[in-house]
């Protein structure tokens, strides 16, 4: 296999079959939190790409060019959370003040992506399979597009729901988990697709 | 009952992180496929939670409150590394099964709230208190999790075989699905339980209520 059939097989399974919340369940935080409205899910699915595009990019680099000449490698969880962290707020500033609106539209969403598990998730997995440079920010990129369909068809099944009769009981987080375990069952389907 | 009593059992039933904060929902559905793997993971968790919680009540008056957030998330992660490392050498098999969910303690929401909303605030004791009693809470409810799906999906709990060979499991609750819609539905059961609680308390007092307003 070429290396852009490999990226192919990558985008199909990362979205669909190894989906990052339905199979992997990875940023189960913010897909329960923020998908009460499709609008500002589809924001934070694209916030998430954003980080978790660059997150990927600059891991990557810290991971070959600081940590494993200096014999360090243990110390990668601890120094990918600080780069996760400083990146978001670096990201914060930086669409301040050259994109107001950008800003205006995922502000409140970008300070929660700091402990979104998903991204964290997205570049020690990218360690553990010795990924080089061009398929980590590929795998950042595509599962963060599987998080964004995830997240987004959450909160239409959710728009839909707000007005619909149910047990007190099962309002709120439950009714939710059960919404997401009938869609993974769906995505349960999609298993085997591209090996 | 005393201030260090309430503490604890605060984390395990009022404000349990599993049920009633529903925080942590990561580890909570990606880990219990079987109860020892929930065992592991509470364990590993509540290590972390009532060390950070020390480490942080400590240093309480010295962090300046700017950079309180990095400095937390630096502690949690000397504890989350130094689990990672015993596990790895003296519990590899467990190690295996939680995989990539043990370094991801780090940012495990409830460590993290713990620290902002009780560690920085009250003295080393009843920090210490609280992490034990929110690991317990956390561990007991993620060993429930892990025991039903284990049971209902592979038909043994703890690796023992429950039933008799005839025995076809639901395999639908080992895998992905089954943890969303398990912890769905016990989720409504607690929910269910503890409003009917508060309801009846309600109307106890609304009846010794107009008790006392007809005498």
């Amino acid at each position: 296999m070429n290396d852009f059939t490999k990226l192919l097989v990558l985008l199909v399974t990362s979205i669909l079959s190894n989906n990052f919340i339905f199979s992997r369940f990875l940023g189960c935080c913010p897909f329960l939190g923020v998908s009460n409205k499709v609008e500002t899910a589809a924001g934070m699915g694209l916030a998430v790409t954003f980080v978790m595009a660059l997150a990927s990019l600059f891991t990557w680099l810290v991971y070959t060019f600081i940590l494993l000449p200096l014999g360090l490698t243990y110390l990668k969880t601890m120094s990918f959370i600080l780069v996760i962290a400083s990146l978001v707020q670096f990201v914060e500033m930086f669409l301040k003040k050259s994109s107001p609106s950008l800003y205006r539209s995922l502000g409140i969403y970008l300070p929660l992506i700091t402990t979104n598990c998903a991204v964290l998730g997205v570049t020690l997995i990218n360690i553990e399979q010795s990924y080089n440079l061009l398929f980590s920010v590929a795998n950042g990129v595509f599962g963060a597009l599987g998080f964004t369909l995830a997240i987004v068809l959450m909160a239409g099944v959710r728009e839909r729901l707000e007005f619909s009769k149910m047990p007190e009981a099962l309002k709120g987080f439950s009714s939710s988990l059960i919404i997401a375990g009938l869609m993974s069952i769906a995505f349960l389907g999609f298993s085997g697709i591209g090996g | 009952m005393s201030k260090a009593g309430k503490v604890f059992f605060n984390g395990i039933l009022n404000e349990n992180p599993t049920f009633r904060l529903v925080l942590g929902t990561c580890p909570t559905l990606a880990v219990t496929t079987q109860a020892m793997n929930g065992i592991g993971m509470g364990l590993a968790a509540t290590f972390v939670l009532v060390g950070s919680n020390i480490v942080i009540s400590l240093l309480r008056k010295f962090i300046p409150d700017k950079v309180r957030i990095p400095a937390f998330i630096v502690i949690i992660c000397m504890f989350v590394t130094s689990v990672q490392m015993l596990m790895q050498a003296f519990l590899p098999e467990l190690y295996k099964s939680l995989g990539i969910f043990i370094p991801l303690i780090v940012v495990n929401c409830i460590i993290l709230a713990r620290a902002e909303a009780f560690a920085s605030k009250n003295s080393v004791i009843y920090s210490a208190i609280d992490g034990l009693g929110m690991g317990i809470g956390f561990t007991a409810a993620i060993t429930a999790i892990g025991a039903i799906r284990e049971i209902v999906g592979n038909g043994t709990i703890f690796g023992a075989r429950l039933f008799g060979a005839n025995f076809e499991p639901m395999l639908i609750a080992a895998l992905a699905p089954g943890g969303f819609i398990v912890f769905g539905l016990m989720l409504a059961l607690v929910n269910y339980i503890t409003s009917r609680d508060t309801k009846a308390a309600n109307k106890e007092c609304e009846t010794t209520h107009e008790e006392g307003a007809a005498q």
